[in-house]
């Protein structure tokens, strides 16, 4: 790489190929770690990079391609660990019961013997002290009564701390997003400590800014594969971002320039802190863009829940909702196509309480014709129908019923393109009838069609973007702060 | 000093017990004798131990169903095969904890609801318990009668028994690493599967544990009441589920306390005396004994809504 000197290698991991169903989630990465090297990793949403973070940790295995750990081709979690590497991941992954002496234990198995218990005190305390100097972490507290950022600090102590064995490799997976900026330099101070002392690390950050003063060298990662690959000091946040980036795509969408009439139909206050308000008028759509997490999925859900109560649902409901995890909360499994596409407009079929068959089954029709659910019968179970398919018939659920704001949470992951063009010409009819849509999603094809934009970012909108303003780069540029978080 | 969240989930068990018995001693002054003593908690022995089996079970996310119809089994086991001819009384014991350690893995790896497995398993040991003892009989072994009607100086058995008990298991469940690893399961079972430890075997290894103590509950009751009987123990599997949940534990995350479970035990006993000693008829008494379970989880959840305020200021 940059390195004239051949340095050793800690892990290397070559043209691996994995796939999901018919999603490729990396195809043909290379990734390879030095041993004192300090690797930033960046990319956007589904670029790959918690894939490649899961094979390099042993958690899943390579479709394709060979992965070796200083030279030698072992396998699974336990190959990996005997090899030093530990990974700090992105959901804190400490047992919330458990003290923090006693997560030491479980993450250390050479903790064993008489008097663990203290020693894993001291191991941790004194990892803690040597990154955050100054804490007031008490180790014998379970880790439930720690705040988050002191979870994340106990969960970096101990990935760092060595019994017998430094750990020759950490992974940090967005580390420093519940750290508050002080703590957040004091990690990456240690972190070229760790560097300096012959480790190796590699660096998963939405914050640029730590990214390029805190890397050697800085791998890019979109759609599955390693688009660059560089020293840290070759880059800078504008070409980053350009480097996370699709080059514009010259598509002419129709999006138009809504009059904004009347009070707008939903509306939501900023965020305490920081951000802007959101609004929405009749007829718009609207996207909710920036990383997955951000609070876009937790909007959505403020916003219906303002309008249809927690304990008394409303007769006539102004808003529907279509779900993006399918399985967790879309379908019905055990139902028909039927009945899972009628059952958010029920009201509207029956009458004296009883639902007409007739009625339902014309609704049926009707938009299986419409929206082109392929089945040869619509009795048949839901779960006859591929992933796109069902996800056509909860979209019909939502556009079927009278609501007149239609609310999205990435509702089209795991699509296929075909089905994608079918659905975006209907939302697009629906728009100009008058349907409001507020479209929470990652993929940035589809937040181009919107014709105004929001970007989150931790858990408040801090940038509206309109019309022409809406592009990738854009969108990322807000998405990714430059300094430190907020 | 800040007390930690487990102490403050100690406290209400611990709370109604002596509220309980301070009732008890009041309506009843001559209870507060070595002899009194004894026969309020003798039956609290089996009950503790089966609650303690529960706890384990439950420390690991799952519940078990079939509790009472497997005390129900041991006690036939014992009561008969394990008098008769010791051996194979413990060849058979040695077999329902491999059968224990069986259902947990398969648990684990087919991803069953162990509500479903342990209901099934319930007929099966209820089965097998009808085919030893068709009708009530059977003798306890002379041993186990001894222990259970043992009379140490000063403190009454029941009372050394469950103070042993709850001091073993708290050292097996929160001290030991075994135990660390067996609440992690609870916690974040993946975080301990991405440490490298095999998931599997810390749940074959809790099932296995709590089938012996299964097994020891069935022994100790019918070292209390000589014989036994196919449908002697059914009312554990509530009594130890209902003995976890007061004494602080959870359905899910791995937040078991054996001190309460013990405590919990000795409060539903205690509770039965209680209404008994109120001239509450017995028809009552199972709806009364629900209302103090209502009223002792209501002061949990108010206390654990107050902890969390605090913690939010």
């Amino acid at each position: 790489m940059t390195e004239p000197l051949q340095r050793k290698e800690v892990v290397a991991a070559r043209a691996i190929k994995v796939t999901f169903g018919a999603v490729k989630a990396l195809d043909g990465a290379d990734l390879v770690i030095h041993s004192g090297e300090c690797v930033g990793l960046v990319g956007h949403n589904g670029a790959g990079k918690s894939t490649i973070v899961n094979v390099i940790n042993g958690g899943l295995s390579p479709h394709e391609g060979t992965l070796t750990y200083g030279g030698s081709a072992v396998h699974g979690i336990s190959a990996a660990r005997a090899s030093g590497v530990r990974c700090v991941f992105q959901e804190l992954s400490l047992c919330p019961n458990l003290t923090v002496n006693e997560n030491a234990r479980i993450m250390h198995a050479e903790l064993k013997g008489w008097n663990w218990r203290s020693r894993a005190g001291e191991l941790v305390r004194g990892q803690l002290q040597k990154i955050f100097p100054g804490h007031a972490i008490d180790c014998d507290s379970t880790v439930d009564d720690l705040s988050i950022a002191e979870r994340q600090m106990v969960e970096i102590a101990i990935s760092f701390a060595g019994l017998n064995q430094r750990p020759k490799l950490v992974i940090l997976d967005e580390p420093t997003s519940s750290l508050d900026a002080g703590l957040a330099a004091q990690l990456m101070t240690y972190i070229r400590t760790f560097i300096g002392e012959g480790g190796s690390v590699l660096l998963i950050s939405h914050i640029l800014g730590e990214i390029l003063s805190t890397s050697d060298r800085i791998v890019v990662m979109k759609d599955g594969r390693v688009v660059a690959d560089r020293a840290a000091k070759a880059f800078n946040t504008h070409s980053l971002v350009e480097a996370m980036g699709n080059v514009v795509r010259e598509q002419e969408f129709s999006r138009k320039v809504t009059e904004r009439t009347g009070a707008p139909v939903l509306s939501m206050p900023p965020h305490p802190r920081h951000g802007i308000a959101f609004q929405a008028y009749r007829g718009e759509m609207i996207g909710l863009a920036g990383l997955g997490g951000h609070g876009q999925t937790d909007a959505l859900l403020d916003l219906y829940l303002e309008h249809n109560s927690n304990w008394w649902p409303s007769r006539k409901r102004e808003i529907a909702f279509v779900a993006g995890d399918r399985s967790l909360n879309g379908t019905f499994p055990l139902w028909s196509i039927l009945k899972n596409l009628s059952i958010a407009s029920l009201g509207q079929l029956s009458s004296r309480k009883m639902v007409s068959d007739s009625r339902e089954a014309t609704l049926g029709s009707g938009w299986k014709q419409r929206i082109e659910i392929r089945t040869p019968d619509m009795q048949n179970r839901i779960l006859s129908l591929s992933g796109g398919n069902q996800q056509k018939v909860l979209f019909a659920r939502a556009l079927a019923t009278t609501a007149s704001t239609v609310l999205m949470d990435d509702p089209m992951r795991g699509v296929d393109i075909g089905t994608k063009q079918e659905v975006y010409e209907i939302l697009r009819s629906e728009a100009a009838n008058g349907r409001t849509f507020i479209w929470y999603s990652t993929e940035m094809d589809e937040i181009r069609l919107c014709d105004r934009v929001y970007v989150f970012r931790e858990g408040a909108i801090v940038a509206e973007l309109v019309g022409d303003e809406i592009s990738e780069k854009n969108v990322l540029a807000a998405s990714f702060s430059e300094g430190e978080a907020a | 000093m800040k007390l930690s969240s487990g102490t403050i989930r100690l406290i209400i068990p611990a709370a109604s017990l002596a509220l309980l018995l301070a009732a008890v001693f009041y309506m009843q002054p001559r209870a507060m004798s070595y002899t009194g003593l004894n026969l309020l908690f003798n039956l609290a022995v089996p009950i503790a131990l089966a609650t303690i089996a529960q706890m384990l079970i439950m420390s690991v996310n799952d519940l078990d169903l079939s509790m009472g119809t497997f005390v129900s089994f041991c006690a036939c086991v014992a009561a008969t095969v394990l008098q008769t001819s010791p051996l194979l009384g413990v060849l058979i014991f040695i077999g329902a904890i491999a059968a224990y350690a069986g259902i947990g893995v398969l648990i684990h790896v087919r991803e069953l609801p162990s509500i479903v497995v342990t209901l099934g398993m319930s007929f099966v040991w209820g089965g097998l318990a009808v085919l030893l003892l068709p009708s009530p009989g059977g003798t306890a072994p002379s041993w186990a009668r001894a222990i259970m009607t043992a009379k140490p100086p000063v403190v009454p058995m029941a009372i050394v028994a469950s103070i042993l008990i709850a001091a073993v298991t708290h050292y097996i469940v929160i001290r030991s690493s075994f135990g660390v690893l067996m609440r992690g399961t609870g916690g974040n079972d993946r975080s301990v599967e991405r440490a490298g430890w095999s998931v599997i075997g810390i749940r074959a290894a809790t099932y296995a544990l709590a089938g012996l103590f299964a097994i020891l509950a069935g022994i100790a009751l019918v070292g209390l009441t000589t014989s036994a009987d196919a449908n002697i123990a059914l009312r554990y599997t509530l009594l130890s589920i209902a003995g976890v949940i007061l004494g602080g534990g959870e359905f899910v995350g791995g937040k078991v306390s054996p001190i309460g479970a013990v405590i919990g035990a000795l409060t539903l006993t205690l509770a039965g005396s209680f209404l008994s000693f109120m001239r509450i008829s017995p028809d009552w008494q199972i709806g009364a004994q629900g209302a103090i379970l209502i009223v002792v989880l209501a002061l949990r959840l108010a206390l654990n809504r107050l902890e969390k305020r605090e913690k939010h200021q």
